[in-house]
């Protein structure tokens, strides 16, 4: 059984985002990059599907630049067998990694049982790739994946609005896109990471997986933070003979000033 | 005078009102509809009152239900036999699950979740936050068409519109094969909107202390009509799912009020709900960071502020 799980590297969450001087992406500089946090459910999926199937190989792919490659050796000492990286800039559009991944799932010569990923990488926000991919390679997918069992037949929960669930029954080889809560991804242990650094990494470049920027699709520009907002007013209540009167007046404020209620 | 498709989701036959704030904004194009199913008289009404000339009802065998393929085929087929330059649809669940899906059957690019945009001329120009908010870049697509966008719920507003014709047609489908098929769907327990297209949000974060505590959370919320959302502290520590989590790796939330109870603000929780109209803060700790973000910021304990809150509240609105 052959299981791929891609994965994209993505600035920590505590980072200050900071626009480049030009315009056309983030100022990517002094970054701590990690494992985009919903690959890490992807990856510990594919490892639990393994302890139930040894003979499976776990496959972790990436798109992007080469300047670390902490998010596949990170997959790889938590226990997966082999990497795969593409080579890129870190700003390519949704459509050129989808396109990139099936490059690579390709020229790997394994046939995929089951390709997992995050539901969304938490830099561009888009939730496009795990679905694109799926229609590159006319395979079905289910996003936003809160329940998995495999009996043969995928046996998927896919979340939606307000906490509702869908139960999918899906056939293999499918692509499968994580969310938080389907499974504690496991740390990688020391033995784990010493071993990593032996585990084969098969680097290609974009031209190999047949992408190239006529493949672009969105192009961004004008990056910017967010308007500041003037201050507000913020009241003392910790004196408790106070409370109600401050409570009383943002109530007020809220209804003649802001009109939010 | 560009070609347009706005996909609506029904829900009961009823339209998304993201589908009508998108019709709004794009009033002077040629605006067509389409729905997989069936639309309500009252939703055929609203869609032809926001300028919908054609709406295009498209139903067949497999298309009974939601199923990523099964409507990626069908609206494939019928969009391959018209000239759209833009296809749109809301930024909701299933418009997030299903436009790549169709965009990618037409090699075609696609903008997610954009929270504004102009058409200048016949050129589509977006705005979307990247990075959960943390910062906004200028969106624009190029390659073959048409040209896929969803839009955040809530973002736009309801702008005026040009009332269109409103002729309704039924369109054969095909689902094709599918080979992910939705057995079931087990529906929330709550009956409250999701955090992504709710007006108001009552939050709570890791002062909460448990799960139980969020009860008082949910009276306020009862009484202004409100869902209960929850911020990254908060869910990690067990006291609500994650379903509830706003924020980078949560959801994010542009609300018309947010109210922030026991929430410091990390980045990433500021990051996932900068955009909401008015913030009010609620943190014994005069410092923390969701002050600078709050419209009006109350310094307590929230055991004791949020049951005043929905006492004021629920004296203001007559209840």
């Amino acid at each position: 059984m052959n299981i791929f799980v891609c994965v994209k590297q993505v600035p920590d969450t505590e980072t200050k985002v900071k626009p480049s001087g030009d315009g056309t992406f983030i100022d990517t500089t002094s970054i701590k990059w990690i494992m985009n946090p919903y690959d890490e459910f992807a990856v510990e999926q594919a490892l639990l599907v393994k302890q139930t199937n040894a003979s499976a190989n776990i496959t972790v792919v990436r798109v992007g630049s080469v300047k670390d490659t902490e998010a596949l050796r990170t997959a790889m000492a938590m226990g997966a067998d082999d990497a795969i990286l593409v080579q890129a800039d870190d700003n390519l559009d949704s459509y050129m990694i989808a396109k990139a991944l099936k490059g690579a799932i390709d020229k790997s010569g394994k046939k995929p049982d089951l390709i997992l990923t995050g539901k969304q990488a938490i830099d561009d926000d888009c939730l496009q790739v795990p679905q694109l991919l799926a229609q590159m390679l006319n395979l079905p997918s289910v996003s936003v994946v809160v329940g998995f069992e495999d009996g043969g037949k995928l046996k998927l929960k896919r979340e939606t609005e307000g906490g509702s669930l869908e139960i999918y029954e899906v056939d293999k080889p499918a692509v499968v896109a994580c969310n938080k809560g389907l499974n504690t991804p496991r740390y990688a242990s020391l033995p784990g990471i010493m071993k990593a650094k032996k585990k084969p990494m098969t680097e290609f470049k974009l031209a190999d997986v047949g992408v190239s920027d006529a493949d672009r699709r969105v192009k961004y520009s004008n990056f910017q933070l967010p308007p500041e907002k003037p201050p507000g007013k913020k009241m003392d209540a910790t004196d408790t003979a106070k409370q109600k009167d401050v409570v009383k007046q943002v109530v007020q404020l809220l209804r003649n000033e802001a009109k939010a209620i | 005078m560009a070609k347009i498709l706005v996909f609506t989701e029904t829900h009961n036959e009823h339209v998304k009102t993201v589908t009508l704030e998108i019709l709004a904004k794009l009033s002077g194009h040629s605006l067509e509809v389409a729905a997989i199913g069936e639309i309500s008289a009252t939703g055929v009404q609203e869609l032809a009152k926001y300028g919908a000339a054609k709406i295009h009802k498209i139903k067949g065998a497999g298309l009974e239900k939601y199923s990523p393929e099964g409507y990626a085929n069908a609206l494939k087929d019928f969009i391959s036999k018209q000239s759209y330059d833009y296809v749109f649809a809301g930024a909701t669940s299933l418009g997030k699950d299903l436009f790549p899906r169709v965009a990618g059957s037409f090699d075609a690019g696609m903008a997610s979740e954009v929270t504004n945009f102009v058409m200048d001329g016949d050129k589509f120009a977006g705005t979307r936050p990247l990075f959960a908010g943390k910062c906004y870049a200028k969106v624009e697509i190029q390659g073959p068409k048409p040209h896929f966008i969803t839009v955040r719920p809530n973002a736009l507003g309801l702008g005026t519109a040009t009332a269109g014709a409103g002729a309704v047609a039924d369109v054969a489908g095909n689902a094709g094969a599918i080979r992910a098929i939705v057995k079931e769907v087990v529906k929330s327990a709550s009956s409250k909107v999701d955090l992504t297209e709710a007006n108001i949000i009552v939050s709570g974060g890791r002062a909460m202390k448990n799960a139980d505590n969020f009860k008082i959370l949910n009276e306020l919320a009862d009484v202004i009509g409100a869902t209960v959302g929850a911020s990254r502290a908060a869910v990690d520590s067990g006291y609500a799912p994650h379903a509830m989590q706003v924020g980078q790796t949560g959801k994010t939330v542009s609300p018309s009020l947010y109210i922030a109870c026991g929430i410091s603000g990390a980045i990433q929780h500021l990051a996932g709900m900068r955009t909401s109209k008015c913030i009010v803060a609620i943190n014994t700790d005069p410092d923390a960071p969701i002050f600078t973000k709050a419209d009006y910021g109350i310094v307590g304990d929230l055991f004791q502020i949020v049951p005043l809150l929905t006492q004021e509240f629920k004296a203001l609105l007559g209840k």
